[in-house]
């Protein structure tokens, strides 16, 4: 029994929804692998890695948004907006440092960013009319861009073609291109923000009761503001991957990303109400979402329109698992918590005034 | 006289100055805008889209959300297709592709109100799931060469100048005002989406108006995606691609609040008349597809921004007000 309260110290029953997602994902890959031929080659290694960069990366910003109970709809359309744009700038100015033309897709992220969050927060209008305006805005934004309304790699200066199938380091005979470490660096950047710094957490106590942290004194407006300009740099970087990754782009660049990105951190555990759900699940589910995609694709026993029914059975079941098994075992294990610590009501009080002063 | 102008200020007064500018507007730009032919064609190239904005209402009344419908419509329509092209007779088919819309419904309904899901998440699902199979049963061919009389009365104006849909379209706009303005069940929709708590307490059966409203909301977007295959004569699995969020920014405009519980019938009326006018002068002044939209996009968020503003000064221009007179109660924040 006292193991059992050790145990329970340390682990909490969404840790379980992670583990259980790897363990889930490990299933798939050795399924996968014992049915299709060649499935461990570097070629399909490569393909999965670098869509699940990109979408694991816009999932992380939309995680930021979601976990304050707001939406972007709109990140699909920065996605191809900025792709777009640099892309077009790229071909205009072809000596452009790689650097500059990365910083130019995030300055013109977080610009489309700003736009969602100032209304957002304070024109006080619900962010999902919001981002499904600026979604169809950004949208217009980039066909009515002036000139011809495709990008095309052969006009791009070549490092973009260099950096998107050089290889960085490899393991073995796969290799590991920087677009997916980009993604990687992002993932552990923001791990790192939403568990330990004082924005991250504040993103959490917004979603999980935005009138408590109105009145606990928290400046929601500006968090808020803040996530959807976040969120919206983050978006822009990935189109900046998006151009690295594809080259050729045409007006209907990256549409309908939204829902992928979305259904990824569903899948993930990220709570649509707010305040729930870690970094690490919107990789897991991006991930998975991914590694399915590409598997049904390569396997001949079904046909692979199957992909997005069972897609959608999948988005579904994630989230009945979570509202019927995750939800009840963390109400059990909140109980026991406070059976092992009863609340020492002194000591809150006291924690209160120092947080006071 | 005076009562008249209150109404005016409401948000369908509002509505009714944008539209008769627009039409002002339009009428101006081009002298064919207003034939009768024109005004027809305007409605009949969306008659899908504002078939599905009546029960979309309804359900956002109602606190929740179906993103499903446009993905619904397809496979309707394609399982429709799918039984034809198998040789059944061609009322049975239409009968499976109704069918399959209540089915969808009942279905996202149990997980909404039994289940106890978000709406969001449930239809999101559905929107990428329902989608999916449409194109596991056509794959990627097109099916099409219905029963002459199908096509007919999809594309041909059935009496004077008015095709079916339309007729139907007027026919259900009357049922569903009737049902939610004048009814109790309406009330009942309305209760629901101001709190759902308290309405359960008063012993308004939350979970079962809740899986009316979504099986309605599948039976409808599989007529809709019926006509839709009668009017295109042909199905394809990608059919009617992105038609809910059009669906739901008529809703919206119209001045129903998306937390549920507010709005009416006449603002989401007068809101289908505005976009299908401004798409159509758009269209006669040869504005692409995409920057139509756009514009919608601007439009809904003008629509919701302006109402802010103006809240925010009055209520600014209050405080300052009180204040000025120096009222001996404590100055209440906002």
């Amino acid at each position: 029994m006292e193991q059992l309260k050790q145990l329970k110290q340390y682990f909490r029953p969404e840790q379980l929804r992670e583990l259980s997602l790897i363990v889930l994902i490990a299933l798939i890959f050795l399924f996968f692998g014992s049915q299709i031929e060649g499935y461990f080659s570097p070629r399909i290694f490569n393909r999965v890695t670098s869509d699940v960069a990109i979408i694991a990366v816009v999932a992380l910003g939309e995680t930021l948004v979601l976990l304050t109970r707001n939406y972007d709809l709109s990140v699909g359309s920065i996605v191809g907006l900025t792709a777009f744009f640099v892309g077009k700038q790229l071909t205009a100015y072809p000596d452009m440092q790689p650097i500059l033309a990365m910083l130019l897709a995030i300055g013109a992220g977080s610009c489309l960013g700003l736009i969602n969050g100032l209304l957002v927060s304070y024109g006080r209008i619900p962010s999902i009319i919001v981002t499904l305006g600026t979604m169809a805005i950004y949208r217009a934004t980039l066909v009515a861009y002036p000139g011809n309304k495709m990008v095309v790699i052969n006009d791009l200066p070549g490092w973009i073609t260099e950096l998107g199938s050089r290889q960085l380091f490899s393991i073995g005979e796969f290799s590991i291109r920087p677009v997916v470490v980009g993604g990687l660096v992002m993932f552990i950047i923001f791990q790192f923000v939403t568990s330990y710094l004082r924005f991250g957490r504040r993103l959490y106590a917004i979603g999980s009761n935005p009138e408590a942290a109105r009145i606990g004194g928290l400046p929601s407006h500006r968090i808020v503001l803040l996530a959807f300009i976040l969120c919206g740099a983050i978006a822009g970087l990935a189109g900046f991957l998006y151009l690295v990754r594809y080259g050729n782009l045409n007006t209907a660049a990256a549409n309908g990303m939204e829902l992928k990105v979305i259904a990824a951190a569903v899948v993930g555990g990220i709570s649509t109400n707010g305040g729930k759900g870690a970094i690490m699940g919107a990789l897991l589910g991006a991930l998975m979402i991914n590694l399915l995609q590409q598997s049904l694709l390569r396997w001949l026993v079904i046909s692979n329109f199957w992909v997005d029914a069972l897609l959608g059975l999948l988005i579904l079941i994630a989230v009945i698992i979570d509202s019927v098994i995750i939800n009840r075992l963390s109400d059990l294990w909140n109980r026991q918590d406070q059976e092992i610590n009863p609340v020492d009501e002194k000591k809150v009080i006291k924690e209160k005034k120092s947080h006071a002063a | 006289m005076l009562r008249r102008f209150e109404r005016l200020k409401s948000w369908e007064g509002v509505l009714l100055v944008v539209l008769i500018g627009i039409v002002i507007f339009n009428s101006s730009m081009t002298p064919h805008y207003l034939q009768i032919q024109n005004q027809v064609n305007l409605f009949q190239l969306n008659i899908e889209k504002i078939i599905i904005v009546l029960i979309m209402a309804f359900i956002i009344i109602n606190a929740e959300i179906d993103l499903s419908v446009a993905s619904v419509m397809a496979l309707a329509g394609c399982v429709m297709a799918y039984l034809f092209e198998k040789g059944l007779p061609f009322g049975l088919c239409l009968f499976a592709g109704l069918l399959t819309g209540v089915l969808t419904g009942a279905f996202n309904g149990f997980m909404v109100s039994y289940v106890r899901l978000t709406s969001l998440v449930v239809t999101l699902s559905g929107l990428i799931g329902y989608r999916g199979l449409a194109h596991v049963l056509l794959e990627n061919r097109s099916v099409g060469n219905f029963p002459e009389w199908f096509d007919r009365l999809g594309q041909q104006p059935l009496v004077g100048p008015f095709p079916l849909a339309l007729i139907i379209f007027f026919v259900l706009l009357i049922i569903a005002l009737i049902i939610l303005q004048w009814s109790g069940a309406g009330r009942y929709v309305f209760v629901i989406g101001n709190n759902s708590e308290v309405a359960r307490y008063s012993g308004v059966n939350v979970r079962r108006v809740k899986m009316i409203l979504f099986i309605v909301s599948g039976l409808v977007s599989a007529f809709a995606g019926l006509l839709l295959a009668a009017r295109l004569g042909s199905m394809r699995g990608d059919t009617a691609i992105g038609t809910e969020l059009e669906v739901i920014t008529m809703v919206l405009l119209g001045g129903v609040s998306i937390f549920g519980g507010t709005g009416s019938l006449y603002g989401v009326l007068l809101s289908i008349l505005i976009i299908l006018n401004l798409r159509n002068g758009m269209g006669l002044l040869n504005v692409p597809g995409e920057n139509q939209t756009g514009v919608i996009g601007a439009l809904l968020i003008l629509s919701v921004l302006g109402p802010n503003i103006g809240r925010g000064v009055r209520e600014a221009w209050n405080r300052r007000h009180v204040q000025h007179i120096r009222v001996g109660e404590e100055e209440k924040g906002g």
